[in-house]
């Protein structure tokens, strides 16, 4: 399988990127590639030119900022599911990272390109959803930040614009005494998930103070289950009241296939939402 | 259209103009020669155009030869030495981690790139870091022996 023929321009920054998408009618740009080039393989894409931006190291990296972390868009999966950054403060990201394929494609696949693309059965959507992440867009004339909940919109479709590249994702320090779970049933020959649930709890003096839940796989965007999640705040977040609040995770419109149902996606959002939870409460000490 | 690249392949100085389409498994395989990389799902799932790029093992169907301007890549005819099998070779060999040889190049070479960052893997860590090579003869047993055994472990 050949993608079909484009031309190739490689950027050296932000701005040269951004300055050749006038170039084109239809340009795309390539980092890992581990999303645009099966697209591209399947000519499910056929952009008339690939902007190569992989060697703009201000794209890269990951650093404490602020209260937080950032990620720069070509951070790969490799890098972000083995960074203590992360891990300190706040390795759900990094756990879900780390469910991303396999060593090869965490090796490649970055975190700009994984959410640019939104495939429903990532890894990572949903872990950024539950940590409350935001989306740092850049085109030629402005720069804007998009709360990571509002970034999906629809199966591959984002909030991306044609005339915008993802420069990095910001992620709140979910703080001391916070553990994290990110739990999946894998398709076994894809690897991708078909439920993927992506939990952070946090624990002070036996009391839940805070909590977050978004789940990929079951609908074409993640599952919001952030405001579920916040209903276990000031309790002892107990299996039980876990077991109760995941009764709500009633996903609109699931989505089906020959490997799942749409009743069997949603009754498997409420198990693997229950285990995130609970895992994520008993890690949080 | 052809671009010019310049990487060094298993050692050597290479200087080549590709299409910008070009994959960098063809590239190796159609202008280089060097067939033992194998083209397998080209979907990258299934492990069989593993090589390394500037040391990190990745599936060479899903890169464009373009995209290495400048790299160093590792193929599977780079790791022997002085007609020195490579260990992981060798333990291939010894332990018969395979049947049919398809899948062959690939884990070996993810194999390397393992070790390369966790010399004394346990057996769950071996095949968590060959999750993304599949072989459809041997049910893994002896490969995953091999890996073991080029760990310097028991086999």
């Amino acid at each position: 399988m050949y993608p079909a023929q484009f031309d190739y321009k490689r950027a050296t920054s932000v701005e040269e990127a951004l300055a050749l998408l006038t170039e084109a009618d239809d340009v795309k740009f390539i980092a890992g590639g581990h999303s645009l080039i099966p697209m591209m393989k399947l000519r499910l894409a056929q952009p008339e030119m690939v902007v190569d931006i992989a060697r703009i190291d201000a794209l890269r990296g990951i650093t404490e900022e602020g209260d937080g972390v950032r990620i720069g868009a070509l951070t790969t999966h490799a890098e972000i599911a083995a960074s203590s950054v992360l891990h300190e403060h706040c390795g759900l990201i990094a756990e879900a990272a780390a469910e991303i394929g396999d060593t090869q494609v965490r090796n490649r696949g970055t975190i700009g390109g994984n959410i640019a693309h939104a495939d429903p059965g990532s890894d990572l959507p949903a872990a950024l959803i539950a940590a409350g992440a935001t989306v740092h867009l850049q085109s030629a004339s402005s720069t804007r930040t998009v709360a990571a909940a509002d970034f999906f919109l629809d199966l591959l479709t984002t909030d991306l614009s044609h005339d915008e590249l993802v420069v990095a994702v910001t992620i709140p320090s979910l703080g001391r005494s916070t553990g994290c779970a990110y739990l999946k049933f894998e398709h076994p020959a894809s690897g991708y998930a078909v439920v993927g649930a992506a939990a952070w709890v946090k624990m002070e003096n036996r009391q839940c103070s805070g909590a977050g839940l978004a789940i990929n796989g079951v609908t074409a965007t993640p599952f919001n289950g952030n405001e579920i999640a916040q209903s276990l705040v000031s309790t002892d977040a107990s299996d039980d009241r876990i077991a109760a609040a995941v009764e709500s995770v009633q996903p609109e419109d699931p989505m089906a296939d020959v490997f799942a149902s749409a009743d069997y996606r949603a009754h498997l959002a409420r198990v693997f939402a229950k285990r995130a939870l609970v895992s994520a409460r008993d890690r949080a000490v | 259209m052809g671009i010019t690249i310049e990487l060094e392949v298993n050692g050597q100085p290479v200087k080549r103009e590709v299409e910008a389409r070009t994959l960098l498994v063809h590239f190796l395989r159609e202008d280089l020669n060097l067939t033992g990389t194998n083209v397998g799902c080209e979907t990258s799932v299934c492990g069989a155009c593993t090589v390394h790029v500037d040391g990190k093992a990745i599936k060479s169907c899903t890169q464009l030869a373009v995209q290495c301007d400048g790299a160093k890549v590792t193929t599977i005819e780079g790791l022997a030495s002085n007609g020195e099998l490579h260990p992981m070779q060798s333990a291939f060999w010894e332990e018969h981690g395979l049947q049919c040889g398809y899948c062959t190049p690939g884990m070996i070479m993810a194999a390397t790139h393992l070790l390369d960052n966790n010399p004394s893997p346990t057996e769950a860590q071996i095949r968590e870091g060959l999750k993304g090579n599949l072989c459809r003869c041997t049910g893994y047993q002896n490969i995953i022996k091999a890996v073991q055994t080029a760990a310097g472990a028991e086999g």
